[in-house]
């Protein structure tokens, strides 16, 4: 469990985080979303203890993160922005430093260490150094640095930043094995991220949170969402029966390959009528879609467009 | 005391993985060689003891602890991972103190390999075994002094090339503070109690003290304290970062 209360912090009359409450429950993926500079890695930075905040209290499990930093920190595992590590140590002797570190006994430590070992596929460079390794192998090697105590709490600053596919879809199969019973905060500018991993995502922008809803949630906030695009040779020609159709609201023609998009009126499902009116006239479609929404452009409403941002703040106040 | 423990292997460690370690064994050993022969004319002088040795010591620790403290924590603030070390579960102190030992050793194995030359002067002559043995001790609690001190100041900045200057700068002024020429300055109308005062900062004097094999008290305080005292700067500096 990750408790903030009115977290804020500043850096001189910048407010990089401000205000933040949050309560994140066990079982939950949490993804924290928001633009460059929004505050991501200020707001983790003091949930880890490594900052403190200039007002206001988070807690890990319970324990408060300025009064009980210990606690708090046995509790969380935790992956830095960048996925800082020991450039001139192997992966073995960093791992093991970890586990030292964590307190385990010998026979433990080294359960634990063959255990993260064999969870991020880091058998074959451990006696590399980490200054030699790929950026992707180094994100891996902070994982297995953030898991390797099994935290009920985790907490990871953008942990498929640098990977390729393959890795990423391993790293989001590691995350979704252990949110079962965990509490996870992972902070990410990647939407698709939050499609593959998270049941709840936050939005902030300029230190402030600005949404806080699921995935499907935000989707459905879009202008996109229950839409349903299409293309046909010869649309051209049905563009004005379907504009009478009562349920749409507006029409778009894709300039570059024509694909038409049918917008429906607020709570109006139009799949059916669109798709009876198409067979109706005899079109030949080669391909119909049901859109769920963007969430980039709800991303990009929410974080620029400062006042429905406002009016969201004010109705989460 | 494990944290401590960890910390400390990790540091020593990473001294042997990276070059610095034996360059500093060799320009130590060959440095002290130099000093005590050439410069401190070890032969000529007719004795059999260290003081040569012991006397040029202070110098080569001005060059060369800075060089080992600078990265102490300048380089983790730098490489960001200091976020790491700092979200583990370890106290500031437990860091700090870690780090210090680790790098105490280090100098304490530098100093045990100058042993040739006291195998010279014990085939050479007869010395005062007993007045060696606490000429090594106070040299290796002023190396001590020297490595709190930059300790403290590589917490204070990102950059090791200023915390080489100025740990080298606040080691230069506790040697020479002691002595006649510095206390001189301060002789026009300063009362006599504070120039006393001041001359009993002397990093010098102590260490002189210790090295005549008159094992006081005082002296041995004068540098545990310090020690203390340097370190818990440092971990006061750290702790202000979080918060800046």
């Amino acid at each position: 469990m990750i408790e903030t209360d009115r977290l804020t912090r500043c850096y001189g009359s910048l407010t990089a985080v401000d205000a933040l409450s949050l309560c994140v429950e066990p079982g939950q993926v949490l993804g924290l979303l928001g633009p460059n500079g929004a505050g991501k890695t200020t707001a983790m930075r003091m949930i880890s203890g490594f900052l403190a905040p200039t007002s206001g209290t988070a807690r890990v499990c319970g324990y408060d993160v300025g009064r009980e930093p210990l606690k708090a920190r046995r509790a969380l595992g935790y992956l830095p922005e960048g996925a800082p590590s020991y450039g001139e140590m192997t992966v073995r002797e960093f791992l093991r430093f970890i586990v030292r570190m964590r307190g385990f006994s010998q026979d433990a430590g080294y359960r634990r260490f063959h255990a993260v070992v064999q969870q991020l596929q880091l058998e074959d460079v451990l006696g590399v150094s980490i200054d030699s390794l790929s950026k992707g192998l180094r994100r891996r090697v902070g994982l297995a640095q953030a898991i390797v105590h099994d935290p009920p709490v985790l907490m990871l600053d953008e942990p498929t930043d640098g990977l390729d596919p393959n890795q990423k879809h391993a790293v989001r199969q590691l995350i979704d094995m252990m949110a079962r019973d965990r509490t996870i905060l992972i902070s990410t500018h990647l939407l698709e991220e939050v499609h593959a991993l998270c049941n709840r995502v936050v939005i902030i922008a300029r230190g402030k949170l600005l949404a806080d809803a699921t995935p499907a949630e935000l989707e459905a906030r879009s202008r996109y969402h229950g839409a349903v695009s299409f293309s046909a040779p010869g649309g051209g020609m049905s563009q004005e029966m379907l504009g009478r159709l009562p349920q749409v609201a507006a029409i778009e023609v894709d300039p570059l390959d024509g694909r038409i998009t049918v917008f429906p009126k607020p709570g109006e499902r139009i799949l059916d009528a669109v798709e009876t009116l198409l067979r109706e006239q005899g079109l030949e479609v080669s391909e119909i879609q049901l859109e769920r929404g963007r969430l980039d452009e709800v991303f990009r409403q929410i974080t620029t467009g400062s006042e429905h941002a406002d009016r969201y703040a004010g109705a989460q106040a | 005391m494990s944290p401590v423990n960890a910390v400390l292997r990790r540091e020593l460690r990473s001294y042997f993985v990276t070059p610095v370690a034996y360059v500093f064994l060799v320009i130590f050993l060959v440095l002290a060689g130099i000093l005590t022969f050439y410069v401190g004319d070890f032969y000529e002088r007719g004795q059999a003891d260290l003081q040569p040795f012991f006397i040029m010591q202070p110098w080569l620790y001005l060059i060369l602890v800075p060089a080992i403290t600078m990265r102490m924590w300048a380089e983790e603030a730098k490489g960001g991972t200091l976020e790491l070390l700092l979200t583990l579960p370890l106290t500031l102190w437990q860091a700090m103190l870690g780090k210090f030992l680790a790098a105490w050793l280090f100098i304490g194995l530098a100093l045990a390999l100058t042993f040739p030359i006291w195998v010279t002067v014990n085939y050479l002559g007869s010395p005062d075994n007993g007045i060696i043995v606490a000429g090594y001790l106070g040299s290796w609690l002023m190396a001590g002094t020297f490595i709190a001190i930059g300790a403290c100041l590589s917490a204070l900045t990102r950059s090791q090339v200023v915390a080489f200057i100025l740990t080298a700068l606040v080691c230069v002024l506790l040697i020479l503070v002691g002595q006649p020429q510095v206390l001189d300055l301060f002789q026009g109308g300063w009362p006599r109690r504070l120039i006393n005062a001041v001359g009993y900062l002397s990093m010098l004097r102590h260490f002189e003290a210790i090295s005549r094999g008159v094992l006081d008290l005082r002296d041995l305080l004068y540098f545990l304290l310090s020690i203390i005292g340097w370190l818990l700067a440092g971990v006061l500096l750290l702790d202000l970062k979080r918060t800046r």
